[in-house]
């Protein structure tokens, strides 16, 4: 299905959204990845999320690496800058990015090879940094492009599509980021898009590093009976400790949950998260209680989902770095060039 | 060389690195500089904290000369350990001072020498109370020892330790009190001055002292950048610490005290030029100082850069190689591999300056470049130009500087035009038209190191492919005119030439006037940058024989040459001085006057 052109569907009764767009402007060219990838789902869970939140394309960067994950910048929002970087490396581009205008909204699409084998280094230090961008990682096990490896995020046991076990213990994304000090971590499934796009959005109007881990089952290599990250199995273990919603601010709605069993957390954009937990000893605001809760669940055999962990106490990168509030590549040189008299004053220091 | 004259010699101070003595060497070349005698200070140090031999070369001459002499006239011998390496390094006909404060029996000596002993511990620990201020003021008394040898005016030190420590008022009485110790004693008990000595004139007007990096980041902060990436690499680093002094002196924002610029330390340099590329992409001026090393590790995203055309600019402070090799000695060993970094065919341009001066001009230029051929252009400087005290014309700015940002499309010119495609060729220069992200939806387009046609989509198709990379070859011919020209000496009726770059100028110039004046005249090119301009070709083929003379073992600059140009390589004859230190005129003379003598025989 891939080699066809995508149709221009217009329809005139399509929803728009507070900017008057339609979902369709939002979409990308058309995905090249195998018909029924997981990815093509979480494709579909930023436009909506990002349709949702009335983000104007042009005012949105895509950054991604290398691999199947990091092809989807190019099948969504048509209308914001891609940068496909190269293997593992998104991250620093991100910063550089960010760095020269912060006020643009910045989404990265990883996998689970470009972040927790080759990108993990730059990875661990965007976390570091709490560089202001929303993090997916599109987590099937498996490296796709190059016909069917394990990665490093792939479960003990769980098969290759020829049989062979794996042996290597995986590399969980979301207990790594939380021991690191990220300050938004989520984990859902692409098959799970009444979960995830809260997350993504939630994640987007964070003000620093929120990371999704999305299980994006691979149909091609790592959907077979025996694999931890196929759908059946997905979801079979999948369950989930919070659920998320994001409520955009000045969209004031009344909720009403169970008292103990709910928590709200302000965003800096204005808007709130709120955490209906389904399990009432999880606590996503304490580091050790959620690592503790993500093991527990996965001795079990069960794959906790939902927003695991959250902190929005926390400086941003610019903020640490006390950049102006003008984006950098806004400011005129007069102002950034010290001058003439400014040099020969300096210059008399060094006589 | 020829005997030490007034206001011709070289100094060399051999220390134990992490004893201080750095600020009291320095002390030392900038009161003759205060005195108007040119000078020039070479630091031979290790690549170590504390601890290890390390060496301070001080050589003042009123040609201004700004290479070493490759001979010592004065040796202030302070360290026990290299002392007979010291000893023999003196001129016949020098002197050698050293603190006499423990006679050391095993004391070798030389009898065609001067050695001269001063008590500096002695003095030292009389004088002051802690061990700190002890080990300190040795430096200054030695100090004040040499002043009296050379008689230099006792008026100008003093000035300058008020002019440097200002209020630290303890500070200034501690070393104007070391500093007449040191004369005191050499008056009474040497006979001062010598038979040379330092002569106030007045040759230093119009001119300061600072080091390359320095003067690298002046040239980023004039040009207006604002992102700066790195990781720590010797002999990079001060680099971006001057970047970070200047920045916080004149970048931070008067009313909310926030910055108008980040300097961020990366966690490798693949990491800093990534930061470099995507702040460069993202319509901020970007750069990346760094070394050998930190080159390999960014050759990916260096390709990157080139294919996806990125501005950038990357500082590479060359120091000698294969691998860590010596962090803390120069060469000019990275030529070939910033020419062509990356995988793939790739080609750079290349912008090598000869001096801090030129340091400061060529990094502005660099800027303007990359945004013009939205490429990452290269700084190459080396380790000599980059940590050495130079003295250099004072700096020139322009206030009407305005950036070049090449061809940028803004909100405007986006709102016009129906259709925008990254990467068509419509003025035929080989240059496309950018745009930066956040400017308008119609300017939106995907970047990627994958193949692309030239309209940026995705492609596997051949043509569509070739397309693209051909084109970059017409921007390469773009890029020749806009480089900074080689400076060049040429007289008709000399058949032979020198041909160079970088920091071999100065080695070059002196002996080019010795030489001269034994009545071999050589012509002069050296290359400012690279791609090569039509003028580089058209030089060689103006001469008979000409000398590449360069610091790297296999002839890198000889080796671009040979390939990027269509000259007759037989007439190329390399001379390549490399052991890491600073190259002198008189082995440039020894080997060309060789070379000379044996195509004469021939």
């Amino acid at each position: 299905m891939s080699y066809i052109k995508k149709p221009n569907i217009a329809l005139s009764n399509a929803p728009k959204n507070e900017l008057g767009m339609t979902y369709t402007d939002y979409e990308g060219a058309m995905s090249t990845l195998c018909a029924g990838c997981g990815h093509d789902s979480i494709t579909g869970a930023i436009i909506q999320s990002v349709f949702d939140l009335n983000i104007l394309p042009h005012r949105m960067i895509k950054m991604s690496g290398i691999g199947c994950s990091s092809k989807t910048p190019a099948y969504f929002a048509n209308q914001s800058h891609g940068f496909n970087s190269v293997h593992g490396r998104m991250p620093s581009v991100a910063t550089g990015a960010n760095a020269a205008n912060k006020e643009l909204f910045c989404i990265g699409v990883s996998g689970d090879g470009d972040t927790l084998s080759i990108g993990m280094g730059q990875f661990s230090h965007a976390i570091r940094r709490n560089l202001n961008m929303l993090y997916i990682i599109e987590n099937n096990g498996v490296y796709g492009l190059t016909k069917g490896q394990f990665s490093a995020s792939a479960d003990v046991g769980s098969t290759a599509k020829k049989g062979e076990a794996n042996k290597q213990v995986p590399i969980d994304p979301c207990q790594v980021a939380i021991a690191l000090g990220a300050t938004f971590v989520a984990r859902s499934f692409s098959g799970d898009k009444d979960q995830l796009v809260p997350l993504l959005k939630a994640g987007l109007m964070h003000k620093g590093f929120a990371m999704v881990d999305v299980i994006s089952p691979c149909v091609t290599f790592n959907d077979h009976e025996g694999s931890t990250k196929s759908y059946m199995s997905t979801r079979e273990s999948k369950r989930e400790a919070v659920y998320t919603d994001y409520i955009a601010p000045f969209n004031e709605i009344e909720v009403n949950y169970e008292k103990g069993s709910s928590i709200e957390v302000d965003l800096h954009d204005g808007g709130r998260v709120i955490l209906r937990k389904t399990d009432e000893s999880y606590s996503p605001q304490s580091r050790g209680d959620s690592v503790k809760n993500i093991r527990a669940a996965s001795d079990e055999g069960e794959l906790l989902t939902g927003l695991l962990y959250i902190d929005e106490s926390q400086q941003d990168f610019t903020d640490t770095e006390n950049m102006i509030d003008q984006p950098l590549n806004s400011i005129d040189h007069k102002t950034l060039c010290p001058g003439k008299k400014a040099l020969k004053n300096l210059l008399d220091s060094y006589r | 060389m020829s005997a030490p004259k007034s206001n011709d010699f070289t100094v060399k101070f051999a220390n134990v690195n992490g004893t201080g003595s750095s600020s009291a060497n320095g002390m030392f070349m900038k009161s003759l500089f205060r005195m108007g005698i040119p000078v020039v200070g070479k630091n031979y140090f290790p690549s170590n904290i504390q601890g290890l031999p390390t060496w301070y070369e001080v050589r003042a001459n009123e040609n201004g000369y700004l290479a070493p002499s490759g001979s010592v006239d004065i040796m202030v011998a302070m360290n026990a350990q290299t002392y007979d390496e010291d000893l023999s390094a003196v001129e016949p006909g020098g002197y050698l001072i050293y603190d006499s404060s423990w006679p050391r029996e095993t004391l070798m000596t030389r009898d065609d020498i001067t050695v001269l002993g001063a008590p500096l511990a002695k003095m030292c620990n009389e004088a002051f109370d802690t061990a700190r201020a002890r080990t300190l003021m040795k430096n200054t008394t030695y100090v004040g020892v040499l002043a009296a040898l050379l008689e230099m005016d006792m008026g100008v030190i003093e000035q300058l330790l008020l002019d440097t420590f200002g209020s630290k008022t303890h500070l200034i009485e501690a070393n104007k009190q070391a500093l007449e110790m040191g004369h005191d004693y050499a008056k009474e008990n040497f006979e001062c001055p010598l038979n040379f000595k330092a002569l106030a004139t007045n040759k230093t007007k119009d001119h300061f002292i600072i080091d390359g990096n320095a003067t690298s980041a002046l040239g980023c902060l004039y040009a207006g950048a604002t992102v700066g990436s790195w990781y720590p690499i010797t002999p990079s680093t001060s680099l971006m610490d001057a970047f970070s002094r200047y920045c916080a002196a004149f970048r931070v924002d008067e009313k909310t005290k926030k910055n108008n610029y980040s300097v961020i330390q990366a966690e490798d340099e693949l990491a800093a030029i990534g930061m470099a590329l995507g702040a460069g992409w993202n319509g901020a001026r970007s750069f990346t100082p760094t070394s050998g090393p930190g080159i390999s590790l960014m050759n990916e995203f260096i390709g990157f850069g080139y294919y996806a055309e990125i501005p950038t600019v990357i500082f590479d402070v060359q120091r000698t190689g294969p691998s860590t090799g010596m962090p803390t000695r120069t060469q000019q060993c990275d030529i070939l591999s910033c020419a062509y970094a990356s995988h793939g065919d790739t080609k750079h341009v290349c912008i090598y300056p000869a001096n801090p001066e030129e340091a400061f001009y060529l990094s502005v230029n660099a800027f303007d470049i990359a945004e013009q051929l939205q490429t990452p252009v290269f700084v190459l400087s080396d380790l000599d130009i980059g940590m050495n005290d130079w003295m250099i014309k004072d700096l020139e700015w322009d206030d009407k500087y305005v950036p070049n940002r090449g061809k940028v499309l803004d909100q405007d010119d986006l709102e016009k035009i129906e259709q925008f495609h990254r990467y068509l060729d419509s003025d035929g220069d080989g240059i496309p038209y950018r745009t930066i992200p956040g400017t308008h939806p119609k300017g939106a387009y995907f970047t990627r190191g994958s193949g692309h046609n030239k309209f940026g989509g995705y492609t596997e198709d051949a043509d569509e492919y070739q397309d693209v990379v051909d084109r970059l070859l017409i921007k390469w011919e773009t890029a020749k005119s806009l480089v900074p020209s080689p400076i060049k000496d040429f007289k008709k009726k000399n058949k032979m030439a020198i041909l160079s770059i970088g920091s071999c100028d100065d080695a070059i110039r002196e002996a080019r006037d010795l030489m001269s004046k034994d009545g071999h005249d050589f012509n002069y090119l050296r290359v400012r940058a690279f791609p090569f301009s039509d003028e580089v070709e058209k030089f060689i083929d103006a001469h008979e024989r000409v000398f590449v003379i360069e610091q790297n073992r296999d002839g890198q600059l000889k080796k671009l040459l040979q390939t990027e140009t269509s000259c007759d390589s037989s007439k190329l004859k390399s001379i390549r001085l490399y052991n890491g230190i600073p190259i002198f005129s008189k082995d440039v003379i020894e080997r060309i006057m060789k070379e000379v003598s044996a195509g004469k025989a021939a």
